[in-house]
Formats: C-alpha cells, structure tokens, sequence
C-alpha cells in the first residue's frame, strides 16, 4: 500500500524529505502524475505529490519572465501567457495521450524535470533553455535556490540545467521561473510529397541551410504520414514551418519554396491546418492510436543527417517519423513485449545519439535500459552528481538507472 | 590586495623542481614554462589589478597530455588552474602560487565544419571569431559574440558561458552548444553530448558550461552553427531621459519584437565614445537606445517601421535609421568602442557586470549617480538593455593611493544593488575571483554549499581552480556529512491519502 504525502508549501516539502530521510523510506516525486509510466519503475512505498503546489506568482510579459509553484498545470501557464500574446518557445511537449491518459494534465515542474520541447527545439531550445531560476529542496531536506528571474545569468553553476531532464532523481522543485517569449504573428507550412527518408533528410537540410528561419521541419512517411492533423492529402509529407511577422512569413515562404522545388512537388498550409499539423508532431500523434498504443515507443535523437539510417536499421515492420530536421527519431515497435533495445542502441550507437524507451509495459521498463545507457566513467560522474543532490537516494530511485 | 587566496602549500612549493621534471616528462619541449621571465605573461588576465605568478605553466598539445597532467596532478594533490586567451574579466584563470597553470591555447584547431548537420567541432584554444570566420564561406557563423571574440577562445567561452550584444535572440553559450570532450581532475577523458540535441542522461554539459574551470578541462567543443541572416539595419534613438528609453525597450518587447541587438548607453557613455569614434551620437541625450533588426530583407524592414513608430510614441529627442551598412556599422563602431573610449577619458576604468530585471534600470542608475557622489568616482554605463545585463565603468586612478580600493567598493555596492532588485551579481563575466566574496549576497549557504558538493561530485580533492566563486571552501567530506533528526511525522497536518 502506497502512502501519499500531500504538501501545500515548500516548508511542507522539507518536512516530508526529511521524515522520508529519518525513516530511510524513498520517495515517488510525482507532480500531476502526467508522465508516471516514463522510466524504471521505482520501489517507493510513499509518494510525494507535489500538485498541491499550485499558483503562477509572478508574470511580467515585458520582462519576458514568469514565476510559478512547480506544480501548476502547465495548460494553465500556457493559457495565461497566450493571453498576453505570449508562449513557452520551446513548445512543451504533450505525453499523455501517447501514454494512454488525458491530454493537458501535466505540471510545470513535471515539463521541465522532464526536459520536455517540441518542433521548435531546432530553432528555440528545449524547457532547459528557458528555465532561468528554481527552489528546490534537496534529497537532504534543504531548501535550496538556483538561477534567478533574469536571463543573463552566470553567477554559481547553471543548476536549472541539472533538474531539467532529472525526472525528478535529484531534487524536489518547488518553485521556478521561466522565460516567456512572443508568440508568433502567424505561421505557415510548406510540404513537400512523396520524398523517401533520405530524400527528405536533405531537402531539410536544405531549408535549414537557407535564411529563412524554419522552425520546424520533420518528415512524414508513407505508413504514418494519415495519422497526423492538417495535412492536404496522402502519402509520404515533408514539412517546413515557418513562423513570425506577417510579411516575413510571406516572403520566406516564397524564398523556402525555391529552395524545396528541386525536391519535388510543393504544397502550402495556412495558418490552422499548420498549427494542427504541428501540434500532433510535437504530440507524436500517429503513435497515440489504439491499435498501436501497446507498441513499444523509442524517442532517438542523433544527428539529423543520420536518422534516417537509423531508421534503416531496425525491423520494417516498425512505424516512425522525422522531427528536428530527421534528428528526432520517433519509432514504435511492432511486438508489445519486445522493444528490440539492442538492436536499437546498436543502430544509433552506430551513427552517434542516444535511444530512450518512453513507453513499454513495466515489466519490460524493469527488464531493460529505459535511458540510455552510460560508459563506466560517464556512470560514475552520474551517480556521484545524484549523490551530491540526494546522497540517500530516496528520489524515484532507480527511475534512470539502476541503483541511481 | 585584501583578496583571501588558499594559501600556498609549502610542501608543494618544496617539491616544485620535482614537479617540474615530471610535467616536462609528459609535455616535451617549450610546452612548460618555468622560468620567471617567461612566466610573466600569465601572471594576470582580464582582471589586471589581481596578478600571481603560478608555479609552471603547462601548454599540452593532445588531449592524452592534458589527461596525463591531470593525472599527475591529482595523485600528488597540485593545484591546477585552466586558461584559455586569458581575456576573462573577473579574474577566473588568475594563477595560483602553488598551482600548475594549464594554457589550453595549443588546443588551436578546427576539426570539422559540418555543414549537413550546421556544426562545427573544434579544439578550446580556436578564437570564438575564427569559428565564425571558418565558416563564414558557406554563410554560417557561430552566434555567441562577446565583445573580446578576436581574442577570446571557444574553451573559454564554454567556462564562462559567455554572451555578446545578439545573445537576446541567440542565445548565450549553453543554448548554442552540442557538445564536448573533457578531462575530469583525475585523468579521465569523458564526452558529452555529440552531434545531436540534449543529454540522453543528466545534462552534465549545460552544467559545465558556465563553471569557470572548475569541473574538468575542455578538450573539444562541439559548436551550433546558424545561417547568416539576410540582412540587418539598425535604429539609433536618443532620449531625454533614462526612464523614457527603458519604457520604449518595454514597448518594444511587448509588441513581440525580440530585436537581434538592443544597447543603451547613458550620457557619459554617449560623450566619451562620441569623442573618440565620431560615430554621430546626438550629444543632448541623456540616454541612446541601438535597435538591430536581422532576418530576411521584408521581415527588417517590417519591424524597423514598427520600432520606429513605437519609439515616435515614447519621448524621443532623435530617432534615425540606417540607411546603408556603413551607417548600421557606424551606429555600432560607437558602441563597440565604449570600452576603448572610456579608457581615454580616464586613467583607469574597472568594468562592472550586473543584471537586473529591465524595469528597475531608472531606480539602479539614480542610485548608481548617488553613489558615484557618495565616492567621488565617475561612472559610464552600457547596458544590453534587452536582456538587463548592466557594464557600469566605474573611472578611477590606480597610481592615486586609496583609489582602486574605494572603486571595487563601490563596484560590489552596485552589485549588490543589482541583487537588491532582483537581480544577479553576474550576467556574463563570471564570478572568478572578482565577485566571490559578494556571493553571499545572493545565496545563503546552503545553497553554496549545494553547489559545492556537485564541485566535489566532480573534484573531490577541490584541486581544480580553487580560490574562484565560492568565498569559502569546505572539503568534500565535511559537505558530504548528514545529521537527520526526527523519526516521527513531523508534519500531522499535512494531508495524506
């Protein structure tokens, strides 16, 4: 039976580490829960729901910053800076429905403890290169404070950068704050069809070696190419985003046009069916179907040249898509039971990256390596870096690697 | 000097020939230095009131050197401190008198420019500039751009996480890198990142970047290249008041307009770069707004109408546009020569690094004008008003007795106004040695001592750059110690389920 322990406050938070730390009990770090079935499962008796930490506390839109208690829902962030013309850059991410839950449930502290981005991530960053501050309390019961509210920062080290993509191994984040950025004027896509793999690596290639700022570009084969939003008709889709002012956007659609001919035939989104299009990219939608929802799924980032020869390697009864410019590696597989880890981290051990399986059932998350793993030197410096935060190990203990 | 430096370890001091003898045994030829003479260069960097000869300067050339070095280092408990150009301005590569100098600068090549993937991979001791030059071919270049990037490496920057005028839109160095050897203090060779985005592990990298020396060496650096933007043009508004030049800043931003550049300099800036680089200042302003605007040909001529229309709201004494490259690179020419055309006007001048959220900048430069009363010091200011990151230039005589003490005085008052606002004590040129004992100002210490442990997860005999960023050291065992207390559920009322 599993005791949940609830706080209201970062006082309350010290109370529980502490009580978990003199009673030797670990602790699952849990914010909406959103995101629960990514990683090792971890034997932990007593969870520490950090949702009750709700409330944005400071949004200053002028100063591009935005304060908030790490358990606020993240769609309620979101809405607030829309609402001021205004966004998170780094296009955070939805995991539930490709985990099988409710969309928009996840927390803030859960969106950066999970390192989460989007299309953008080329063009803008990842949540680690938007999160400028944080208190957190440590796997000592300490309250401790990183970073600031401004974005010129290089007083002590970058600590935000250590939580963000920590799955919550390291420290209990109480507080953060962000930067916010203009949300774009408008948007448009240009897709180019019918482009095999490595065709559509270098007609990407191409449009992000161009000047016109794309700030989003996956491809779309054949097999999945249906399952997304906004697109104009079947088969296999490259997709080109660009997004700003209104007369930008305008002109470098045309320049990008030129640049993607030579490639082949080339289509153009308005603004909704783009927006709807990158939405269930960022979303890996194709992945979030019934009928393939107990596949086993492996997010691969490599070099984007290289990912479709990652792609090549793998079993062809296996689904995936491009994004990042093909350094995004979506990829599903065809068994329930069998994620094929080692053929897996042999192809992109092959080219350079690294594979996470961000969903099998647990027993197989208990059964392989869900993040990607380290060589003996790398795992050392990992395990003492954890130590120095939580040297008991009672934060999701085991949730990245075993015995860390 | 009343700078507190870990003293010197006689008993290493008294080995110095020994270890002399053993480094030459793995960097041959000129690559130590031990003489005093030819020592001399390294005694200081960019923070020239602090020098201290180091005990050997070793300049390895291979990444096997390095790690030997370190090797040797660590297992006979010696001191090393890091060095790239040596351009740091906050004293971070300042020598020990008992430590092993490690010059990165033979790390000098590029080793690949990828242009599929817009990457390039080079060694730390390449200039931050010669990146951009590498590649400038093809129309990339490497955005990060402080203001030393003739001379200052990419190794540097990685430590010091360095910025420059275009890092509002670009990004400072953690947001434009992939990627890097390094070597830890005990010789092991570790690598971070490659070729792809985000750490598949803990992001060690973005940790590193920013840490001043003092968690491993950098070897090779795997740098993001960007396209050149199409073209840029510029606006130079010239305000009556300070106030009225941050409001427009604000109106700007919040039209959603994230210029390529956005510097302000206030009058006694205007007239001393105005003197010296004839660049056109008006000089009945008390404060100078430069707007860059970058990206295709239609976008910039969009939003320089918009700015300018925006800035026709706000209180504005003159507002001019460039009209050509020579005029945007004139507006500029002023602006990159403060630094220069400060140091005309003054025997001296000590550059300060501040951020503060943009609002407060009326209430810091009123107090900073009161203080410059208060110390009968003058004081110039150059502001990346975008992102907040304040240079005030305090003007002072070090040959005048008493001077460069009541200066760094009133430097670490400013500082502290900064964190007083809510700001940082440093926007991008480190802590170093400059502004270690204020940073306590802004973290108690426990959250030093935080940072500290993670120092030890990586250096866990504290050899590596000691004496910078933290005003006290504690060995690692003594931070690694734990009193837990309270068995019971302190906490009856927190609700449970």
């Amino acid at each position: 039976m599993t005791d949940t322990l609830k706080p209201r406050d970062g006082k309350d938070v010290e109370d529980a580490v502490r009580f978990a730390l003199a009673n030797d009990k670990p602790l699952e770090l849990v914010g909406c829960g959103s995101k629960r079935a990514i990683g090792r499962p971890s034997q932990t008796d007593l969870t520490l729901d950090l949702s009750g930490l709700s409330g944005i506390t400071l949004y200053e839109p002028e100063e591009l910053v935005l304060s908030a208690r790490a358990g606020t829902p993240l769609s309620e962030i979101e809405a607030l800076v829309e609402k001021h013309g205004q966004e998170l850059a780094f296009e955070p991410m939805d995991y539930g429905p490709l985990l099988g839950g409710k969309a928009g449930a996840g927390s803030i502290g859960g969106a950066l403890a999970a390192n989460l981005s989007g299309p953008r991530r080329i063009k803008a960053g990842a949540a680690r290169d938007h999160f400028l501050g944080a208190s957190v309390v440590t796997g000592r019961g300490e309250t401790v404070k990183t970073g600031g509210r401004v974005v010129k920062n290089v007083t002590g080290y970058d600590l935000c950068k250590l939580l963000a993509g920590s799955w919550g191994t390291l420290a209990a984040m109480t507080d953060i704050t962000l930067k916010t950025l203009p949300r774009a004027e408008t948007e448009s896509t240009l897709i180019v069809s019918g482009l095999e793999d490595a065709q559509a690596a270098a007609a990407m290639a191409a449009a992000m070696g161009s000047p016109c700022d794309v700030s989003g570009a996956g491809h779309l084969p054949d097999h999945v190419a249906a399952r997304f939003d906004g697109l104009p008709g079947p088969g296999a889709a490259t997709c080109l985003r660009v997004e700003g002012f209104a007369p930008s956007v305008a002109h470098r659609k045309q320049s990008l046009a030129a640049v993607l001919k030579p490639f082949g035939p080339v289509a153009v989104l308005d603004e909704k069916n783009s927006r709807a299009l990158w939405r269930s990219v960022r979303d890996a939608k194709a992945f979030t179907f019934s009928d393939v929802l107990a596949r086993p799924l492996w997010r691969v980032s490599t070099a984007p040249s290289r990912g479709h020869e990652i792609a090549a390697m793998i079993s062809p009864a296996a689904q995936m898509f491009y994004d990042w410019a093909g350094g995004l590696v979506w990829i599903a597989m065809p068994s329930p039971q069998e994620p094929d880890a080692a053929a897996i981290r042999r192809a992109v051990a092959s080219v350079g990256g690294h594979a996470t399986l961000i969903r099998a059932p647990a027993a197989v998350r208990a059964a392989v390596d869900v993040f990607p793993p380290q060589d003996a030197g790398l795992a050392a410096l990992s395990k003492r870096v954890k130590e120095s935060f939580d040297p008991k190990g009672l934060f999701n203990p085991g949730r990245m690697w075993a015995g860390v | 000097m009343s700078l507190q430096i870990p003293p010197a370890d006689r008993a290493v001091l008294d080995r110095r020939e020994k270890i002399v003898a053993a480094l030459r045994a793995i960097v041959p030829g000129e690559g130590v230095i031990a003489g005093e003479r030819e020592m001399r260069p390294f005694e200081s960097d960019g923070l020239t009131a602090y020098k201290q000869l180091p005990m050997v300067v070793v300049l390895p050339e291979t990444t096997e050197q390095v790690s030997q070095v370190l090797a040797y280092c660590y297992a006979e408990g010696i001191k090393v401190v890091p060095r790239g150009a040596g351009t740091s301005l906050s004293g971070g590569a300042l020598p020990l008198e008992d430590g092993v100098l490690l010059g990165m600068a033979k790390f000098n090549r590029i080793l690949e420019i990828d242009f599929e993937n817009r990457l390039a991979v080079v060694e730390p001791g390449v200039t931050n500039l010669a990146v951009s030059n590498a590649a400038a071919h093809a129309g990339f270049y490497y955005a990060p751009d402080p203001s030393s990037q003739i001379a200052c490496t990419i190794g540097g920057n990685v430590a010091e996480n360095s910025g420059g005028v275009h890092c509002l839109k670009y990004g400072m160095t953690t947001n434009n890198l992939l990627g890097c050897e390094m070597v830890l203090i005990t010789g092991e060779v570790i690598r971070l990142g490659g070729k792809h985005l985000d750490a598949g592990g803990y992001d060690l990298l973005g940790i590193v970047t920013g840490s001043e020396g003092l968690l491993g060496v950098v070897t090779q650096v795997t740098v993001r290249l960007l396209k050149m933007p199409e073209t840029a043009r510029a606006l130079l508004i010239g305000f009556p008041s300070s106030e009225d030049a941050g409001e427009c800043v604000g109106k700007i931003i919040g039209a959603g307009i994230i210029p390529g550049g956005m510097e302000m300099m206030d009058k006694p800036a205007i007239h001393a770069v105005e003197q010296f680089v004839h660049a056109g200042y008006p000089l009945d302003v008390e404060a100078l707004l430069i707007v860059e605007l970058d990206g295709p040909q239609a976008e910039v001529d969009h939003l320089v109408a918009r700015v300018e229309a925006l800035a026709r709201q706000c209180r504005v004494v003159s507002c001019k546009v460039s009209a050509s490259e020579d005029e945007r690179l004139l507006f500029w020419a002023g602006r990159k020569a403060a630094f220069p055309a400060v140091g005309r006007i003054s025997p001296d001048y000590y550059c300060m690094d501040g951020t503060i959220p943009r609002a407060k900048l009326p209430q810091v430069l009123k107090r900073m004008r009161e203080l410059s009363d208060k110390y009968g010091l003058r004081v110039a200011n150059v502001f990346h008003a975008g992102d907040g990151n304040l240079h005030p230039l305090i003007l002072y005589d070090a040959n005048k007795p008493g001077e460069l003490e009541k200066t760094e005085e009133f430097g670490a008052e400013i500082l502290k106004l900064c964190v007083e606002v809510g700001g940082v004590l440093t926007g991008e040129h480190g802590v170093g040695v400059e502004k270690r004992d204020l940073m306590p100002a802004m973290f108690s210490e426990i959250d030093l001592n935080q940072q500290q442990r993670l120092k030890c997860a990586f250096d866990d005999k504290g050899l590596l750059n000691p004496g910078k960023v933290f005003p006290q050291l504690h060995r690692c065992a003594e931070l690694g110690r734990m009193h837990i207390s309270g068995g019971k559920l302190p906490f009856p009322d927190i609700p449970r389920f």
